[in-house]
C-alpha cells in the first residue's frame, strides 16, 4: 500500500472516530435533556437527538468503515424508514400530552392547538344544547 | 485506536442508558416513560450500528430496523390509548 493511500485510510478512520463519538453524544445529550427539563414537550424535543442525528451519524460511519459503495443505499434505506416513523410516534404522543394536560403552558411560545380544541367544544357545547332542548320539549 | 473509540463510546452510552433508565423510573407520567423508552432503545440501535462499524459486518442492519419499527408501534399504540381522566375534557 502507498503512503498516500494508507493516509487516506488513516483520515477515514479519523473521521468515523469523530462520528461515533458525536452519534453516541446524542444519545448522552437526549438523556441529560430528560432529566434536566421540566415538562412532556421540551423532553420531547430533546428525544428527537439520538433517533435522527445520532443514527445518521453512526450508519454514516457504518458507511466509512465498510468501504463499498453497496451498502450506502442500505444504510439510507434504514435511516429514511427511521425518518418516517419517528415523526408519526412524536406526533401522537405530543397531542396525546396536550390532550391530557402533560405541559406548563407558560412555557409555550405559540399555542396553535388551542383554537382547534375551543371550537370543538364550543360545537360539542352547541350539539349538547340542542339535544338538551329537544328532551325538554318532547315531555 | 479502535480500543479507546469502543471504549469512549461505551462509556457515554451507558451514561445515556442510565439517565433513560432514571427518567423512565421516576416519570411523573406514562407519555414521559413511553419517550424515555424511545430514547432507550435509541440508545440500544446506536450501540448496535457501533458494533458494526468497529467490526466491519452489517448482521445487525435488520435488528436496527426492526427496533425502530418496535419502537414506533410501541409509542403509537400507548399515545393511542391514554385516556383523558379528568371529568370534563375541555376545562382548562
Amino acid at each position: 500500500m502507498t503512503a498516500d493511500a494508507s493516509g487516506f485510510d488513516a483520515f477515514i478512520d479519523a473521521l468515523t472516530a469523530v462520528f461515533l463519538v458525536a452519534g453516541a453524544l446524542m444519545s448522552l445529550a437526549a438523556a441529560i435533556g430528560l432529566l434536566r427539563f421540566p415538562d412532556l414537550m421540551s423532553r420531547m424535543h430533546a428525544a428527537t437527538k439520538p433517533q435522527v442525528l445520532g443514527l445518521f451519524l453512526v450508519l454514516a460511519a457504518i458507511g466509512l468503515q465498510l468501504r463499498t459503495w453497496w451498502v450506502w443505499p442500505v444504510l439510507l434505506v434504514a435511516w429514511i424508514f427511521q425518518l418516517l416513523t419517528v415523526p408519526v410516534s412524536a406526533h401522537m404522543v405530543g397531542r396525546a400530552g396536550y390532550r391530557t394536560k402533560h405541559l406548563q403552558k407558560e412555557l409555550l411560545s405559540t399555542d396553535e392547538l388551542a383554537d382547534v380544541v375551543r371550537r370543538a367544544a364550543a360545537e360539542e357545547q352547541a350539539e349538547q344544547d340542542a339535544r338538551d332542548a329537544a328532551g325538554s320539549k318532547r315531555p | 485506536m479502535k480500543e479507546t473509540i469502543l471504549i469512549v463510546t461505551a462509556v457515554i452510552l451507558t451514561l445515556a442508558a442510565a439517565g433513560a433508565i432514571v427518567r423512565i423510573a421516576v416519570g411523573p407520567s406514562l407519555l414521559d416513560r413511553v419517550l424515555a423508552a424511545d430514547v432507550l432503545l435509541a440508545i440500544l440501535g446506536a450501540a448496535l450500528a457501533i458494533d458494526m462499524a468497529m467490526n466491519r459486518h452489517l448482521n445487525n442492519l435488520m435488528l436496527l430496523v426492526a427496533l425502530t419499527l418496535i419502537g414506533f408501534i410501541g409509542s403509537v399504540t400507548v399515545a393511542r390509548f391514554v385516556a383523558d381522566r379528568r371529568p370534563n375534557p375541555h376545562d382548562s
